[in-house]
């Protein structure tokens, strides 16, 4: 084990993915010179394996499609997640649909990468938690790390999947630290992770929420309030199964998410479980999300908006019938 | 210089016209199945345009790419695909290329280097600057083509694929079928300017073609394709055509008016690109007429096997298929 940043992680998995498989390219805007750092170096190690683009996204979500038709393993880099909607079509239209229309006669291994989510006062163009806009799409699996050593083992199983994968990285996380095993790890999508284990209720918490939700878990701890905190990792494939047994022993669930809160990743969660585990649980199910609001731009406006372990807390307190506190 | 090349054998002129008359008759038989409901969905017909597919495809292999248009049977015939396959497909069946997945708007065969029809308009641009990028990288000559209508010429696409594309000296042939209508509407009530002047600003090389004269066309696309394999780059092509039947069959249904007169489809008629090489033939002595009786036999032969074969083949098992090209 060796202590890295999730950008270093991200970096170095890249760097070696593309020693072992020189079938492996990367493109995007800025990816030489690599302005959060996950790309950096590749171009001198990889040469014309590896091309900074024009700002031209349209071009660049379908260039990915045709060089992966094509016998290519590629990383598109779309820099801020909110970028994706301008190069939408061929997201939504091309490669979500391309290995289902013609009845699985290609592989088509994209990873889309970027950076999504709020915190840095990025206002709300360069904020957005667009991972349930992929959710809806069918074709595409959307990976959301949320420490170093799943960033790594997530993007290894994203750049050998036949399919294409959302690769988001939580936009304020790229600092952060966290223990990486030494020896290669590959993480299957659709495989959660048990964070913090406890019986009287579960928590789902998604990408950049996780440490939000894990910090709540171990001050609830000391009330003396067990919860299990789980990280799905990937949206799609969801591990449903994970959830709902947990769902089904303790009988509670909170859903933590960065996305608005209409159709979010946590609304899916919560009908899956009102679905399957009804009869399970013991308290109405409760979303913490964004409101249905673009974020802004000022601080306290934007802290205001994001879930935060307060908030947390209280949606656990509020499942167990006890009184939500102001401060936790 | 082989792109000057007016010579052909007498064999390579009775494949060119055998080439675009199969698209022709197996269009028409669509067209007729159209109009008799045996078509499940909509059908959009090449009829008038063949000279440019043909005179583009005769000089690619299947190591080649190309992407086509919601109009996209004639690429897809004149690259090699089988129309067994095409019409089943078409006909919403298992035995189709596509296994009744894909449609008419969704045609494609991989193995041949046919990335397929798309229903998005312009969507064929940047995905096939993505396979000839593979191309480029694979260093083995091949090349993509593009083709896509005056509409798609619209899509900004259009502009971000020739900046890229001379950028980075890509092997890729951007032809635009300049037919006259953009879905309902006439193109000079949607497109400003001449949109092989579109390369112009970029630098990249153009040339504007009479999409009628198969021969015309044939060389161009021997000029583009030389360029393309040569290493020096892109080429955007205007092939000036008409679009002989509606934007879709059953338009007349709907339309509560017309968009063009009788005239002027009955001019554009008698500039057929088909009988015209036809005559061309007999007047150079390059075939007899029992040559072309011969070769509309034959294709009248494989048109009825198409149908046959479509007809007799069943429908997709609905109980277990409809999922099982996701995620494959």
């Amino acid at each position: 084990m060796a202590k890295k940043r999730m950008i270093q992680a991200i970096n170095e998995t890249l760097h070696g993915e593309m020693a072992k498989d020189d079938k492996i390219i990367l493109f995007g805007e800025d990816v030489e010179i690599s302005l959060f750092g996950d790309t950096r170096g590749l171009k001198d190690k990889f040469g014309t394996r590896v091309r900074n683009m024009p700002i031209s996204e349209t071009v660049m979500s379908g260039m990915a499609v045709g060089a992966a038709a094509a016998g290519y393993k590629v990383v598109c880099h779309m820099m801020f997640g909110n970028f994706m909607y301008t190069g939408f079509d061929s997201i939504a239209n091309q490669a979500s649909k391309l290995r289902y229309m013609t009845a699985g006669q290609i592989e088509l291994p994209i990873v889309y990468m970027g950076v999504f989510g709020g915190g840095r006062s990025a206002a709300a163009q360069h904020s957005d938690a667009m991972h349930p806009m992929f959710m809806n799409l069918g074709g595409i699996k959307v990976a959301l790390p949320a420490t170093p050593a799943d960033a790594t083992g997530l993007l290894r199983a994203a750049i050998h999947d036949p399919n294409p994968v959302m690769f988001l990285q939580a936009a304020g996380r790229g600092g952060e630290s966290g223990e990486v095993p030494d020896e290669e790890q590959i993480i299957e999508l659709g495989k959660a992770s048990t964070v913090h284990e406890g019986n009287d209720v579960t928590m789902v918490a998604i990408g950049a929420m996780v440490r939000s939700a894990l910090r709540a878990a171990r001050k609830l701890a000391k009330d003396g309030i067990g919860v299990e905190l789980i990280d799905p990792r990937t949206v799609v494939p969801l591990d449903s199964e994970a959830i709902l047994a947990s769902v089904r022993r303790t009988g509670r669930l909170v859903v933590v998410d960065e996305a608005r809160d209409m159709c979010s990743a946590a609304s899916h969660i919560a009908a899956v479980c009102a679905d399957q585990a009804f009869y399970a649980l013991k308290a109405p199910i409760r979303r913490v999300t964004v409101p249905d609001v673009a974020l802004p731009y000022s601080p306290p406006l934007e802290k205001a908006l994001l879930p935060n372990e307060g908030r947390i807390a209280d949606a656990v307190r509020e499942v167990l019938g006890k009184k939500a506190v102001e401060e936790v | 210089m082989n792109q000057q090349k007016t010579n052909f054998s007498n064999e390579q002129m009775l494949a060119f016209y055998r080439d675009m008359l199969r698209i022709r008759r197996v269009e028409e038989q669509i067209g007729k199945d159209a109009k008799a409901g045996n078509i499940p969905g909509a059908v959009h017909l090449y009829i008038g345009q063949e000279a440019v597919g043909v005179g583009f495809c005769s000089q690619l292999s299947d190591d080649d790419w190309i992407a086509s248009t919601h109009r996209g049977h004639g690429h897809y015939l004149a690259k090699g695909g089988d129309s067994k396959l095409l019409m089943a497909e078409i006909y919403g069946r298992e035995g189709g290329m596509c296994k009744g997945h894909g449609g008419s708007m969704h045609v494609a065969d991989f193995s041949k280097g046919i990335i397929g029809a798309n229903g998005i308009v312009g969507a064929g641009i940047s995905i096939t600057t993505g396979a000839a990028w593979a191309a480029q990288l694979d260093g083995k000559g091949a090349v993509g083509i593009a083709f896509f209508g005056d509409g798609a010429a619209n899509q900004g696409v259009l502009c971000e694929a020739i900046n890229v594309a001379q950028l980075w000296k890509l092997p890729v042939i951007f032809v635009c079928e300049n037919n006259g209508f953009s879905e309902f509407s006439p193109s000079s009530t949607v497109t400003a300017g001449n949109i092989v002047d579109r390369a112009k600003p970029y630098g990249a090389a153009h040339e504007a073609v009479d999409g009628n004269d198969l021969i015309a066309v044939w060389q161009c696309a021997a000029r583009a394709i030389k360029r393309a394999r040569d290493g020096e780059g892109p080429t955007l092509i205007e092939a000036r055509t008409y679009r002989q039947r509606g934007h879709v069959e059953a338009e007349a249904s709907f339309l509560g008016s017309a968009y063009r007169t009788d005239e002027e489809v009955a001019e554009w008629i008698a500039r057929d690109p088909i009988p015209a090489f036809g005559k061309r033939l007999l007047d150079a002595e390059q075939a007899t007429r029992s040559d072309l009786d011969r070769i509309e036999k034959e294709i009248m032969g494989e048109v009825a096997e198409a149908v046959r074969y479509a007809e007799t083949s069943p429908y997709p098992d609905s109980a277990n298929q409809t999922t099982s090209y996701m995620f494959a």
